[in-house]
């Protein structure tokens, strides 16, 4: 596998601020990433890092080998749908699309016709009147259209529908499948896409806490119930993502656990539950301790 | 697909189901890795990994440059993988849980013989 992307060390600092705190990764070639994490966490500014839009307080980034900064040939290959896009004065979203070729080598027109269609994007009308949903609408079609050989999606569907967000999720992976290439999205609805991602990095507070493939990760967290004693002998001294107690019940989530260990879970009486990607990931970034009812 | 488990597991227990059904014939063709990743919605490295499993096991064979298909002795064999799975699954549970009751093995003997007799699909 190629590797598209490396990062090493990235910080990114505004004033007293840290965005980007150390993080070091690397993202192969022809993969489908989530980078997902809380509002705030950092994800746009690694973006726009990953992209030369904003320059690196410290460490080093390569994009197709080369520092993505001011550099017209990395720049090139990328392409960067988020959720703010600003549209020159007067424009329609036929220009939009008219203009695309200019900067993806890749576009293909007809994609975007058809494309266009399905969201039922209106192309005459000025960019201003459109809806929040039809304006992500046209970015959607502008990321899917370039096939460009990195592409990236921040948030890209505010205000869409659940029906085009369906379609989008259904043209991406059939496209993908046809012209594979890089695609890192970022999004909040973590359910809605789980299946569509090969890989995911969460970020927190500007640091990466996951780097995981995202099926090694579904299959290795779970959450283990029973007595307060029973369980905290299982647990011993694993680490606890999150703990809920109600009455003389606990429950814990645990990030790793293995065939042997639910064996053992289940041997000592204890019931074991399934922890969705979403769920694994709010319990990584919030707050670890829920007690219901009185102390017990 | 359900969001709890790896997928690729699901996707390889989706294709043993539909080849212990006989939806899938020995000696036919199964459908592409991206065929697969379209109809479940999934990432078709992830469909691909699911297929991949069945491989290995000898489920699947890959012809050169036409695609996958059901090796003969497949349903059989899965048929009795399943029976092994089913034993360790629920029948040692149910005994487990049993005994937890006060429940004698004569006494559960004597249940299951009593409960009512499923009439579906007896494969």
């Amino acid at each position: 596998m190629t590797t598209v992307v490396e990062a090493n060390g990235l910080t990114k600092r505004f004033g007293k601020f840290t965005a980007v705190d150390d993080a070091s990764f690397s993202v192969e070639e022809n993969t489908i990433y989530g980078l997902l994490g809380r509002n705030g966490a950092g994800k746009t500014t690694m973006m726009q890092l990953l992209t030369g839009q904003q320059f690196a307080s410290a460490g080093s980034i390569r994009v197709f080998g080369e520092s993505p900064v001011e550099n017209a040939s990395v720049l090139g290959r990328i392409c960067f749908i988020k959720e703010s896009q600003s549209y020159p004065e007067d424009f329609r979203p036929k220009h939009v699309f008219a203009s695309a070729p200019w900067f993806f080598e890749n576009w293909d027109a007809e994609f975007a016709q058809r494309l266009i269609a399905e969201f039922r994007v209106p192309v005459n009308r000025r960019i201003k009147k459109l809806s929040r949903g039809q304006l992500s609408a046209v970015g959607v079609i502008v990321g899917l259209a370039s096939r460009a050989p990195l592409t990236f999606f921040d948030e890209p569907y505010l205000g869409l529908d659940a029906v085009a967000r369906q379609i989008f999720y259904d043209r991406l992976l059939e496209d993908f499948a046809e012209h594979p290439r890089t695609v890192i999205l970022s999004t909040h609805l973590i359910d809605e896409v789980s299946a569509l991602l090969e890989h995911v990095i969460v970020i927190d507070e500007g640091k990466i806490i996951i780097d995981e493939n995202a099926d090694a990760l579904r299959g290795e967290a779970a959450t283990v119930s029973g007595t307060k004693a029973s369980v905290d002998a299982f647990v011993g001294a694993r680490p606890v993502l999150r703990r809920e107690k109600l009455g003389g019940l606990t429950s814990v989530t645990l990030e790793h656990l293995d065939s042997a260990d639910r064996k053992t879970a289940v041997a000592a009486g204890l019931e074991l539950g399934p922890v969705s990607l979403q769920q694994l990931i709010v319990r990584k970034t919030s707050i670890p301790e829920t007690e219901f009812g009185a102390q017990s | 697909m359900d969001d709890s488990r790896p997928i690729f597991l699901q996707i390889a227990e989706a294709i043993e189901n539909d080849i212990l059904a006989g939806t899938l014939a020995e000696e036919a063709q199964v459908p592409s890795t991206n065929e697969f990743a379209a109809f479940y919605r999934i990432n078709p490295a992830t469909a691909g990994k699911g297929v991949n499993l069945l491989v290995d096991d000898g489920i699947l064979y890959k012809k050169r440059g036409i695609g996958m298909f059901v090796a003969t002795g497949s349903q059989a064999r899965l048929a009795r993988k399943r029976r092994d799975q089913f034993e360790a699954e629920y029948v040692h549970p149910l005994i487990a849980e049993a005994a937890k009751l006060g429940v004698t093995q004569a006494q559960l003997v004597t249940m299951i013989q009593a409960a009512p007799i499923y009439e579906g699909d007896t494969k």
